[in-house]
């Protein structure tokens, strides 16, 4: 059970009802291929990843980034129980698309950039450190299945 | 490794936030002693409260080198040869938290730059916080 202060749950609630999901996962994932090139060998069915341009323009990036904010909106309407709530997902992500679960954080760290971005001066220290732990946590689910 | 286009890139950023050296560099701090709490156990002589003058100081110092390193990149080492010295011998800082600085160093790029940090920005810009963490850690053995 994760310990969660009532500061660290209002401010994942009011990050999540500020971003639009529609531009921040697709911008998180499409950032993820681009600073992490090798992170490419997960989508090679999504066609043109040849470069910058091309990841940003590719509609099933678009599409898969909208997934993962689906995804996470599941954590955060669970925040007292992640690890079930990623149960399934761990589990398609080791044995299915046999992920290094090392990758996740990357793109974590993608999804704290973007939404930094977008926040600007609201993304305080605080409100970030919140936002990392909460990150820290769906990563530690996603990775619990895996042996 | 780092073209050509990424190295101006870099070197046009840097020179832009020079200016406002201490503010990024303490928000960088600020974030990563936040996010990251073990990083404060090698600050236990400094006031590193918000605003305090001797995080606006040690941001500054840092943005400075960080700057001062992207006027010539291919440079690197001839460069960071002082500071190599002093993180090794001196403050022994582990290596892996300067991989925690680069993190929340390129969250305050976002959000002082927004929609300027680019993901091909942030590329260059994470290739770049690597390698002189490289370079940084290089004396240590």
């Amino acid at each position: 059970m994760v310990a969660w202060t009532d500061f660290e749950r209002v401010t994942i609630k009011d990050i999540f009802s500020k971003i639009d999901y529609e531009v921040v996962g697709p911008a998180a994932i499409s950032r993820c291929l681009i600073v992490y090139p090798w992170t490419q060998r997960y989508f090679a069915g999504f066609g043109n990843l040849y470069n910058a341009a091309a990841i940003k323009s590719n509609p099933k990036v678009a599409a898969h980034g909208k997934v993962i904010m689906e995804g996470l909106e599941k954590a955060v309407k669970n925040m007292d129980n992640i690890k079930a709530t990623f149960t399934e997902l761990s589990t398609l992500h080791s044995e299915k698309l046999q992920v290094d679960p090392d990758n996740f954080m990357l793109l974590g760290d993608c999804l704290a950039i973007v939404v930094a971005a977008q926040l600007g001066k609201d993304f305080t220290p605080e409100v970030h450190a919140a936002f990392q732990k909460f990150l820290a946590v769906v990563v530690s689910s996603l990775r619990r299945q895996y042996y | 490794m780092l073209s050509k286009r990424e190295k101006d890139l870099i070197k046009e950023i840097w020179e832009r936030l020079t200016p406002v050296a201490a503010e990024i560099g303490a928000d960088a701090l600020l974030r990563m002693f936040a996010s990251y709490p073990g990083t404060k156990t090698y600050f236990s002589h400094l006031d590193i409260s918000p605003n305090s003058s001797h995080l606006l100081a040690h941001g500054k110092k840092i943005v400075l080198a960080i700057a001062e390193g992207a006027q010539d990149i291919s440079q690197l080492t001839v460069t960071l040869a002082p500071l190599q010295t002093l993180h090794a011998y001196q403050l022994r800082i582990d290596p892996r938290n300067f991989k925690l600085l680069s993190h929340t160093m390129l969250v305050s790029l976002a959000c002082y730059l927004g929609d300027e940090f680019t993901p091909v920005a942030h590329a260059a810009m994470d290739k770049y916080l690597s390698a002189f963490a490289a370079v940084l850690a290089e004396k240590y053995r």
